[in-house]
């Protein structure tokens, strides 16, 4: 005999749909989480880069080209990058849940922060982990390429 | 009589001093108005007075159709929590001397909830959330025949703080959170779910935490402790829904 059946009395309210993954709950550890790790990798990249040896007067091309040719900083840059635009994101999703009035407002501006949190973590991926300051150019392009190349 | 005032017209020197108190109230008809609107009272109170007394005095002196729900006046039925100069409080437990008098005292029904009157709002939605929570106790095993459920003193002490709701809205109505959207369940149920998670008594903690594991649940808080200041009863509201965060991320209470 088939049947539908019927969940005993008790049954912890809609187990049915949320078996799974608590997503708010993990959201919620990810944002205390990134949050701390993001403290010691967004003041440690500002005292690196503004403070230590020349100062804010380094920065330039060759600074970040050098910095982007040692592989603790690539480490260091995609980090930051990955845990800052996805804690920024859950942030401006959190605040659509509160003050987004009409689920299709919702689910436009939701997928508006998802597109550009995916957009800028994928161009910054490849630019940090692509990057060469000097790139192999046809000879008439040669002046284009930054002072500290090897000539060609 | 046993009211020893008023009726004996006490001699100029030991007069208790009276002051004359501004009111603005957020007034509200249905019937009549499309927007609150403010209006002003003079009243003369004592120091000692609450800012219910001021509101009895209007009704029966200046304006009969001045609405407000209170029922004990002394801090314990919760019915009448409004908010006085922008905070959140029972108009019976709000002395006139706590507050500046030498300004205009502002008083409005509390916000995030349907306004009906005046400062009554309908409290259904606040309510509807706190019967969500399954706020009574559910018990597995029974007491031996003719005993009780024993409890030790440290099991009861665990959950003692949240025993202590009145129920009166002040902080669900105090959180931004719980104003935006009214989805949120609102600190006043997590209070209540609180204080069966935590009894060593009940055995459903398990359903209680899977409701408020929810999207609209305790993740929800940001932790501002707007519900903490507000609660006339002095209950850490805030602590408690970190409790019950932490209770979820053990997965057990």
């Amino acid at each position: 005999m088939t049947s539908t059946t019927i969940d005993s009395p008790r049954t912890p309210a809609g187990s049915a749909k949320r078996r799974g993954v608590n997503w708010e709950k993990w959201g919620w550890v990810y944002m205390r989480v990134s949050g701390v790790v993001l403290l010691v990798l967004i003041f440690g990249h500002l005292f690196v880069n503004l403070m230590v040896g020349e100062g804010v007067k380094a920065i330039d091309f060759a600074f970040v080209g050098g910095k982007w040719s040692d592989p603790f900083w690539k480490v260091w840059d995609t980090l930051m990058l990955w845990l800052a635009m996805i804690h920024g994101g859950n942030g401006m999703r959190t605040i659509v849940n509160d003050y987004a009035r009409t689920p299709v407002l919702r689910k436009v501006l939701k997928g508006a922060i998802l597109a550009s949190v995916v957009v800028l973590i994928v161009l910054g991926t490849l630019v940090v982990f692509t990057f060469d300051p000097c790139p192999a150019v046809s000879a008439d392009q040669a002046h284009l390429l930054p002072s500290f190349c090897p000539a060609p | 009589m046993s009211t020893a005032t008023l009726d004996a017209a006490p001699s100029d020197a030991d007069a208790i001093e009276s002051f004359t108190v501004t009111l603005i109230i957020r007034r509200f008809d249905p019937d009549v108005d499309d927007e609150p609107r403010w209006q002003d009272f003079d009243v003369e109170m004592f120091a000692t007075d609450r800012i219910l007394d001021a509101l009895h005095k209007i009704k029966w002196e200046q304006d009969g159709s001045l609405t407000f729900r209170r029922s004990c006046a002394h801090g314990i039925c919760g019915s009448d929590a409004m908010r006085i100069n922008g905070r959140n409080r029972l108009a019976c437990k709000t002395l006139i001397k706590d507050l500046d008098i030498s300004k205009p005292i502002y008083v409005e029904a509390i916000k995030g909830l349907p306004l009906e009157k005046d400062l009554i709002v309908d409290m259904e939605p606040f309510f509807a959330s706190y019967r969500e929570v399954q706020p009574f106790l559910q018990a597995r095993t029974m007491p031996g025949a003719g005993k009780e459920r024993v409890q030790s003193v440290v099991d009861r002490a665990r959950f003692d703080d949240t025993t202590k709701c009145i129920l009166c809205a002040a902080c669900t109505s105090s959180c931004p959170v719980f104003w935006t959207d009214g989805q949120y369940f609102g600190p006043a149920a997590i209070v209540n779910a609180h204080r069966f998670i935590f009894d060593s008594r009940d055995d459903e903690a398990k359903v209680r935490l899977d409701i408020l594991g929810g999207k609209d649940g305790v993740w929800r808080c940001r932790t501002t402790f707007n519900c903490t200041e507000a609660c006339p009863r002095g209950i850490q509201v805030t602590q408690a829904i970190a409790e019950v965060k932490s209770a979820l991320m053990r997965g057990t209470a």
